[in-house]
């Protein structure tokens, strides 16, 4: 189940809800991530649909907490992980295809692995719940798909 | 404008995301191989960190509310819904179809950036793509 150990996964697991726990005890905001990628085009999207109050007076938070997540991952790096750069080795076409297709699902499903997979798990959302249990189950399809066809 | 200020909220959104991202980076899923791994069924790792990540924010978002009347710096505890709609499974499949091709998501894409993982600048624009897509032809309220 756990070749390389499971407790590096629990205590991320857990420090990662304490993130978007303490975000909630600070300022009652829901800490989903996807919600900043068109909140980011709020910035240079003219059309009406990023320019919703939805997104351009959530901007500041979210950004931050975007930046939050690169710091937190650089800290993490430095103290933890003695510098070690890792580069993944998966191709750049797979990585920017599948995050086009990520960011389309996620926009269109209101939400992602974050949105969906623990805020809205954590508030027992029945819809979140089965959108958990459906793109789980593309995942693996695709990866396995992936794999078959000579990927990774 | 929250209590306490714009610059309070900005604040406490940069740290809690760090505590995110640290968490991220420690259980290694920044790494599209540690998502990889999990999805071609051969490490199940990924599935205590959701569930972990759950688990305290279950707590958190049940047991806060009825301790106190407000968040520090806001005036109430909001509240996300989600929908049994075709949007919401049609949108969940799709990302899961991305999901599995890069091996990262929205969190993770950015938070690998802070290790150094360069090539996750691709999937950082293709989810702006995706999502500026989405928004264009499909974008709703």
């Amino acid at each position: 189940m756990f070749p390389s150990g499971w407790h590096q996964y629990l205590a991320g697991g857990v420090c990662v809800g304490l993130g978007v726990g303490l975000l909630f005890a600070l300022t009652g905001l829901i800490g989903g991530v996807s919600t900043m990628y068109p909140s980011a085009l709020s910035l240079v999207a003219g059309h009406p649909f990023f320019q919703h109050e939805k997104f351009v007076a959530t901007r500041h938070w979210r950004l931050m907490y975007g930046l939050g997540l690169i710091l937190g991952a650089a800290v993490y790096t430095v103290a933890r992980g003695r510098g070690t750069v890792f580069v993944t080795a998966v191709p750049v076409w797979r990585l920017f295809v599948g995050g086009v297709l990520a960011g389309f699902g996620a926009r269109l499903s209101g939400g992602c692995t974050s949105g969906h997979g623990i805020c809205g798990i954590g508030s027992l959302q029945k819809p979140s719940i089965l959108a958990v249990l459906v793109f789980l189950t593309t995942a693996i399809l695709t990866a396995h798909a992936a794999r078959a066809l000579g990927g990774h | 404008m929250p209590r306490g200020g714009l610059w309070a909220v900005m604040a406490a959104a940069l740290l809690s995301g760090a505590l995110f991202g640290f968490g991220l980076a420690l259980s290694t899923m920044v790494r599209p191989e540690s998502v990889l791994q999990f999805l071609l069924l051969k490490d199940f790792g990924l599935l205590l960190v959701m569930g972990g990540a759950a688990g305290v924010t279950g707590v958190i978002y049940f047991i806060l509310p009825r301790l106190l009347s407000g968040p520090v710096l806001g005036h109430h505890f909001e509240t996300h819904p989600s929908h049994f709609s075709a949007r919401t499974f049609v949108g969940a499949a799709i990302f899961g179809v991305g999901w599995g091709l890069a091996g990262v998501c929205p969190g993770p894409a950015v938070a690998g950036l802070g290790t150094g993982d360069w090539p996750l600048l691709a999937s950082v624009a293709g989810i702006l793509l995706g999502a500026w897509l989405q928004g264009l032809f499909f974008g709703k309220h």
